[in-house]
């Protein structure tokens, strides 16, 4: 390689792409290619079938031992749904007619075991891959899973679990088997080209509290083994070749989070209210039951909005009353007495859909509550489910996606309906269940006084809010610049929400990722915020800026800033102020 | 032999969790069984080959079974797919 490309090659270079798992690590890259396996087409001598036969049979004893393993380990780390992918393929490698047929293709055409394995499986692979059922084509994954682990175990290649040192995992994509296996060594992190926030890799490495940035593009064809990176978890970011001072700054985040994390540690029996006594109620968000006892460590109020669709994840079906009543009454009594809210489910959009339906704007089409009207019998069976779980009178319901006063009104009648049913059945229920709705389509938020007027609280979903109101795909890079929370427009319409909202008594919570930007924090407490639902890795520091302010000078500051016209004004005034009280609080 | 057609019910459709129960099922009889869905042939014993079906909901199959317990092979499969899987 020419110095000149040496030196190109070491600049350094800002990766983008979706937070998954928070934390920073730094440190070298061990790159896993996951590339087709290359196949050799041989024939074998009619002396040689016996051979060939058993060399299969070993690969595949292999193969189901290796599985084996990893479906134990799942066990122990992952909840049962995630578990059920590793199952299906252990199923097709006890698939005895598939199997069969390759035994006797090898006996037949007398060709060498690692071509017919990749041809017949080869077959059913691309069937499924041409499918018109989404869950069928995500179900050819698995099947070449299994076969490219057939392969290897032929090729007699030793399974990449055991890294030298400690590494930042770079791949196009890990299965949940890869994560998981991986992470008995000293994984630093993972990033990844493709996956979203509820791919395997952010499951699994949430759920082993190791960073994750994924659906970088083309990460993996980007760097190299050995390179050095920085991989933000908080950001989002991978950092390759990074300077000594980037890495001097990182290296102080990750000390300053975890000081501060430290310190934070303290505030959590204490409550979310003003240096003048002004309490709000600080909450979490939450997806996972494996989440509660987290949150309850770090001192929540509550459960401000609790995702159900993520029940919905690696599902074939909306998952039964039954089921999802044993979920919600976990939630409910290991938070009892503090709130629970449930959302109802929120598909479509970005978020999990069960069923392949092509929109030219998904974000604009059916999804939230809409779908949920349209599916009655799906509706009432959630519905009851939250109603059973309520007995504790802490369980409140909360609709999303409302963008008209009719939706509220109908979605009510479900809920009446449900309570009915129950009523009629004697199954008890809380009767008084409280009901919200989500503030996130900018009809909702004109109307919020007459949305105040149908239920007991609004809460502001401001990803969704911003991104209608300001016309901008915050997942569109192009335009991602102007997706911009601090804009006047957006800081205006939030008074307008909250001083409607509370002219009909109805309390007004946010459960948007602004609610959680520390950033934003004096500003939402100043426009009179009556809880906050935060990402439960916050709430602390949240917790300590409420603490440390007055209300007063809350809304001193706010008034302030209504009186801005760019964000960037806002942002900087914002900044100001926390650097003066807080300079040991990490913004970026 | 004896031929029988079935439409699926259950709202998941073939996926992952009916195709092992079906497969399981059909691996008690001794005859052979193959599922027919819009020309597309499979044998109904094999796991993977059931996954490759795509069977939705509504899908219509036909089913042939041929041995010795054939009859009794096509009344427990045809009695499952009308259950729909004993899905909840």
């Amino acid at each position: 390689m020419s110095t000149k490309a040496d030196s190109a090659a070491r600049e350094e270079v800002v990766l983008k792409g979706i937070p998954a798992s928070q934390g920073i690590a730094i440190g070298p890259v061990f790159l896993i290619h996951k590339m087709d396996p290359v196949i050799e087409e041989r024939s074998i001598l009619p002396e040689e079938v016996g051979r060939e036969i058993s060399r299969l049979e070993q690969a595949i004893a292999r193969s189901h031992k290796e599985l084996r393993k990893i479906l134990d380990f799942a066990e122990k780390k992952l909840s049962d749904d995630k578990i059920k992918i590793f199952e299906a393929q252990l199923m097709i490698l006890e698939d005895s007619v598939l199997f069969d047929s390759i035994y006797g293709r090898i006996r037949n055409e007398l060709k060498n075991a690692e071509f017919v394995v990749h041809d017949e499986i080869g077959k059913y692979h691309r069937v499924m891959l041409a499918s018109k059922d989404e869950y069928t084509r995500e179900r050819a994954h698995d099947v070449e899973d299994v076969r490219n682990r057939i392969l290897r175990n032929l090729q007699e290649q030793k399974l990449i679990s055991r890294l030298e040192g400690s590494s930042v995992i770079v791949s196009y994509n890990l299965t949940a088997a890869d994560a998981l296996i991986l992470s008995r060594n000293e994984v630093l992190g993972y990033a990844t080209d493709i996956g979203g926030v509820t791919s395997h890799t952010a499951l699994v490495s949430r759920a082993l509290k190791i960073p994750a940035v994924v659906g970088l593009r083309n990460v993996s064809h980007v760097v190299h083994d050995a390179d050095r990176v920085i991989l933000d978890g908080y950001a989002g970011r991978l950092i390759l070749n990074p300077s000594a001072e980037s890495i001097k700054r990182y290296e102080a985040k990750r000390e300053r989070y975890h000081e501060f994390e430290a310190r934070l540690a303290g505030l959590r029996d204490l409550p979310a209210e003003t240096l003048d006594g002004r309490r709000v109620d600080l909450s979490a968000n939450v997806e996972f039951e494996q989440e509660l006892e987290f949150i309850k460590i770090q001192g929540a109020d509550g459960i401000g909005l609790y995702r159900s669709e993520y029940l919905l994840v690696g599902k074939e079906v909306f998952p039964s009353e039954e089921e999802q009543f044993e979920h919600y009454k976990v939630l409910a009594e290991t938070m009892y007495p503090k709130r629970v809210i449930i959302r109802t489910f929120d598909v479509g959009g970005d978020k999990v859909m069960m069923e392949p339906v092509r929109e030219g704007n998904p974000f604009l089409g059916w999804r939230g509550i809409r779908v949920m009207l349209d599916k009655p019998d799906i509706f009432i069976e959630q519905l009851r489910a939250i109603l059973r779980a309520s007995t504790k009178k802490n369980v409140s319901v909360m609709f999303p996606m409302i963008s008209t006063i009719e939706e509220v009104r109908h979605a009510k009648k479900f809920l009446e309906e449900a309570k009915h049913q129950l009523r009629n059945e004697g199954v008890p229920y809380d009767p008084r269940i409280k009901v919200g709705v989500m503030i996130e389509v900018p009809s909702a938020a004109v109307m919020a006084e007459d949305m105040a007027e149908e239920v007991t609280f609004l809460s502001v979903g401001t990803n969704d809010l911003i991104q209608y109101l300001l016309a901008v795909d915050r997942g569109n890079d192009i335009v991602s610049d102007l997706y911009q929370e601090f804009h006047p427009a957006v800081i205006r319409f939030l008074r307008r929400i909250v001083e409607r909202g509370k002219k009909k008594n109805a309390w007004v919570g946010m459960c948007g990722e602004m609610a959680g930007d520390p950033l934003a924090t004096i500003l939402l407490l100043g426009l009179g915020l009556d809880e906050f639902s935060v990402v439960p890795n916050v709430l602390p520091e949240i917790k300590k800026i409420i603490r440390s302010v007055k209300y007063k000078e809350a809304q001193r500051i706010t008034k302030r800033v209504l009186t801005m016209q760019t964000a960037g004004e806002v942002r900087t005034y914002l900044k100001k102020v926390m650097k003066k009280k807080f300079p040991d609080i990490p913004i970026d | 032999m004896i031929q029988r057609e079935v439409v699926v019910k259950n709202r998941a459709g073939l996926h992952t969790r009916p195709a092992a129960s079906l497969v399981k099922l059909a691996a008690k009889f001794k005859s052979d069984f193959f599922i027919d869905k819009d020309g597309f042939e499979i044998n109904g014993k094999s796991i993977i080959g059931v996954m490759t079906l795509a069977a939705e909901q509504g899908s219509k199959l036909a089913l042939r079974f041929t041995g010795e317990d054939e009859e009794q092979a096509a009344t427990a499969v045809c009695e499952l797919i009308e259950r729909g899987f004993d899905e909840a």
